[in-house]
């Protein structure tokens, strides 16, 4: 019974809001405001009063009003709460907001509209090492860096081997960190804000740091601060690390709350989204008479579905094309056709090429010299053969195999979406970049 | 059950200046004390003789040019003292106000990243200033011992001393008065830099650091009585060295100035801080 009433408290404290997000909002205003000289903004002051025209206005101001005193709303109208112990993904593109949320939420500026009522210490990672002195040493960074994200003396004190063991740079600990390697100073500067302990963290693409191996560390360090209760707030490019640490996330666009639910609901939202812009077709501009290096030019790119239609939105169980067209002014070179194949996130998934020795046909004008013309590569790329989600191209052509003389980045993008053939036993989310088929076999090897 | 810890509005009132959470942050104003402290130690050797070199060969010169050229009297006080008395105060104000007035330009890095009260940097800074005036004070007071016992120049300490405190106290609240109006105003106005730079120099002049202030009569007078520095200086002195005028309604006068300076800088500073970020 006891127990009963225990769990039951536990669950109530669980649920607890800690965090209240009321019609928050924030408003830059756009263009000039005053000259940013004392001279300048009294001689204007001056002229307004005479009523002379602003001696330095500029002459589009006169056609162009708007702009000189427009408003920009970076956050409009957000509303949510965050409970206790929950670990809040915040995901949305460049500009969306994310941001200046986490600015505001972390104080380093003010909000224009609405209210944050919060429970306990906000402490943010915006970015690692913030206030280290270059003279100071290890240690004296720790005690300095950890006042500024908040801690006191004691607090440090406290807890300082904990953070010089994570560090792991323990030799060094008493060496000013100018004669650090960047790895150590990222290592000590996230070892310190790892063990602020607030009620509430906030944590903005720091995984970005570090090698694979402390990355891995850093993920278990704030699963592990979750677990112990706090609440952390998550802002990250890389879906997958959204997926790993996040049960909710919210998606920003254009200020605006657009999504606040289950993790992959949000994610998916996301990336249909990102996504809708995505383009089948790159083509040079009509302008653009130049020709790159050696006489080749990329003329187009371009997404095919498996009956040779121009089409990004394809099933995982149909093998699509890239094709790029080219032109080369030249006799002679060698050219072979690449692309680089990101998923959304940014992640290199695979490079290819129409070498003799990396396809699995023979590519009649590989690895043979050209003549001036137009010429057009299209590679397959079988079906069963990536994950659903958003991809793009990058597509280059290399000459003998190693020199790239044309690039067109993001050339073209594609979603892959889930046909449902491979989801007839296990219909929830399937991680991971690509997805094939592989063979399997089970034995048994004895009975019991 | 609704209890909140943080609020975090859009613009509060003028006079919402969250002073309580400067005393929480007291660990940080030490930490960057110390910051201060160390880094000017480590990258030099010659590191705090700088502290002493200057004030030496300023009042060298002073000498040279004003009492041996110019004549000007120094109230009969050994001209050594009585510019180094000088010297020591205007140092400890000029490094104040030179300090505070880049706070928000020198930390935007900083600020972008962490909140914490922007008032503790300016504090620190005021703190970490002491560490000059220790220095050139007990420089003076080697002086002084050394005109007193060696070169048997009677010099009347006098109660006067018990002062001290509260004289520096006022230039500390000046220096960071002032400095902090000018730092709010750098945040739109970067040519405020240049007024800084000159401005001290010529604000010297103004101050009875060169000459006394019975050097002058009339309207001169009051002109440097305006200065909220003068009485402080002139005491300053008269509790050291026996020369000056000591006049309580002068000091009053400072005393005033210089809280109304601070609290203007406080006002203006904490309204600066929470749109600071928007505007670099």
């Amino acid at each position: 019974m006891r127990k009963v009433l225990w769990m039951l408290f536990n669950l109530n404290c669980m649920s607890d809001t800690v965090i209240s997000i009321d019609g928050l909002g924030k408003k830059y205003r756009l263009g000039v405001i005053g000259t940013g000289r004392l001279s300048q903004d009294l001689t204007q002051w001056w002229a307004k009063i005479r009523g002379k025209e602003d001696p330095f206005k500029s002459i589009e101001q006169d056609n162009f009003k708007p702009t000189q005193y427009g408003d920009y709303w970076a956050l409009k109208d957000i509303s949510f709460n965050v409970n206790q112990g929950e670990v809040l993904g915040i995901i949305g593109k460049n500009g969306a907001g994310k941001s200046t949320l986490l600015k505001i939420l972390s104080r380093v500026t003010s909000p224009t509209t609405g209210i944050i009522k919060a429970k306990g210490r906000i402490a943010s990672l915006l970015e690692v090492g913030t206030g280290f002195h270059p003279e100071l040493t290890g240690r004296e960074n720790i005690f300095l860096n950890g006042a500024i994200l908040g801690m006191t003396k004691a607090e440090i004190r406290g807890k300082i081997d904990e953070i010089i063991d994570f560090s792991g740079v323990e030799k060094h600990i008493d060496t000013p960190v100018k004669r650090y390697s960047s790895g150590m100073y990222v290592r000590l500067a996230f070892a310190v804000a790892a063990h602020l302990e607030p009620e509430i963290l906030i944590v903005d693409e720091v995984l970005a740091v570090g090698d694979a191996e402390f990355q891995k560390k850093c993920l278990g360090k704030l699963g592990q601060v979750s677990k112990e209760g706090r609440t952390i707030l998550f802002v990250s490019h890389n879906m997958g690390a959204v997926q790993a640490l996040c049960s909710r996330a919210i998606l920003l666009q254009a200020g605006n709350l657009t999504m606040d639910g289950p993790t992959n609901a949000t994610i998916s939202t996301y990336s249909e989204i990102a996504f809708n812009k995505s383009k089948a077709v790159w083509l040079s501009e009509p302008g653009m008479t130049g020709v790159g290096k050696y006489g080749v030019k990329i003329n187009a790119v371009r997404v095919l579905d498996q009956s040779h239609q121009i089409g990004n939105i394809l099933n995982d169980n149909d093998p699509f094309f890239i094709e790029i067209e080219f032109e080369t002014n030249q006799n002679g070179n060698q050219l072979t056709s690449n692309i680089q194949l990101f998923s959304e996130s940014g992640i290199l998934i695979l490079s290819s090429g129409n070498w003799p020795s990396t396809t699995t046909n023979i590519d009649k004008f590989s690895n043979v010299n050209l003549n001036a013309g137009t010429y057009r590569s299209r590679v397959k790329i079988p079906k069963y053969f990536l994950n659903e989600g958003g991809y793009f191209i990058n597509a280059l052509i290399n000459r003998e195999a190693s020199t790239s003389i044309a690039f067109i980045e993001e050339a073209v993008s594609f979603t892959i979406v889930d046909s449902g053939n491979m989801r007839k036993e296990y219909t929830d989310y399937i991680g991971g970049l690509v997805r094939p088929k592989f063979e399997w076999n089970t034995e048994m090897l004895g009975t019991n | 059950m609704e209890k909140w810890t943080l609020i975090i509005k859009p613009k509060t009132s003028w006079f919402d200046l969250h002073l309580k959470d400067i005393w929480t942050y007291r660990d940080l104003l030490l930490m960057f004390v110390k910051r201060d402290f160390i880094a000017v130690y480590k990258q030099t050797i010659l590191g705090p003789l700088w502290f002493l070199i200057q004030p030496l060969l300023t009042t060298i010169m002073f000498i040279l040019v004003f009492d041996k050229v110019a004549k000007i009297p120094t109230d009969s006080a050994p001209p050594a003292l009585f510019y180094l008395s000088g010297l020591v105060i205007w140092n400890y104000f000029s490094s104040c106000l030179n300090k505070t007035s880049v706070t928000f330009t020198a930390n935007a890095g900083i600020f972008g990243k962490v909140y914490f009260p922007r008032l503790i940097i300016p504090l620190s800074n005021v703190v970490s200033a002491l560490i000059g005036f220790a220095i050139q004070l007990t420089l003076l007071l080697l002086l002084i011992a050394y005109h007193h016992w060696v070169l048997g120049i009677n010099i009347q300490l006098n109660t006067y001393l018990i002062f001290i405190p509260f004289l520096l106290l006022l230039v500390a609240a000046l220096g960071l008065g002032v400095g902090i109006i000018i730092s709010s105003l750098t945040t739109k106005y970067r040519d405020m830099v240049h007024l800084v730079s000159f401005g001290t120099q010529l604000l010297m002049y103004a101050t009875p650091v060169i000459y006394p202030l019975s050097f002058f009569e009339g309207k001169y007078k009051l002109f440097i009585l305006a200065n909220p520095l003068t009485p402080i200086i002139e005491l300053f002195r008269y509790s050291l060295l026996g020369v000056g005028e000591f006049n309580p309604w002068h000091l009053l006068y400072s005393t005033l100035i210089t809280f109304l300076s601070l609290f203007i800088g406080v006002l203006i500073f904490n309204r600066i801080e929470k749109s600071f970020m928007d505007v670099v």
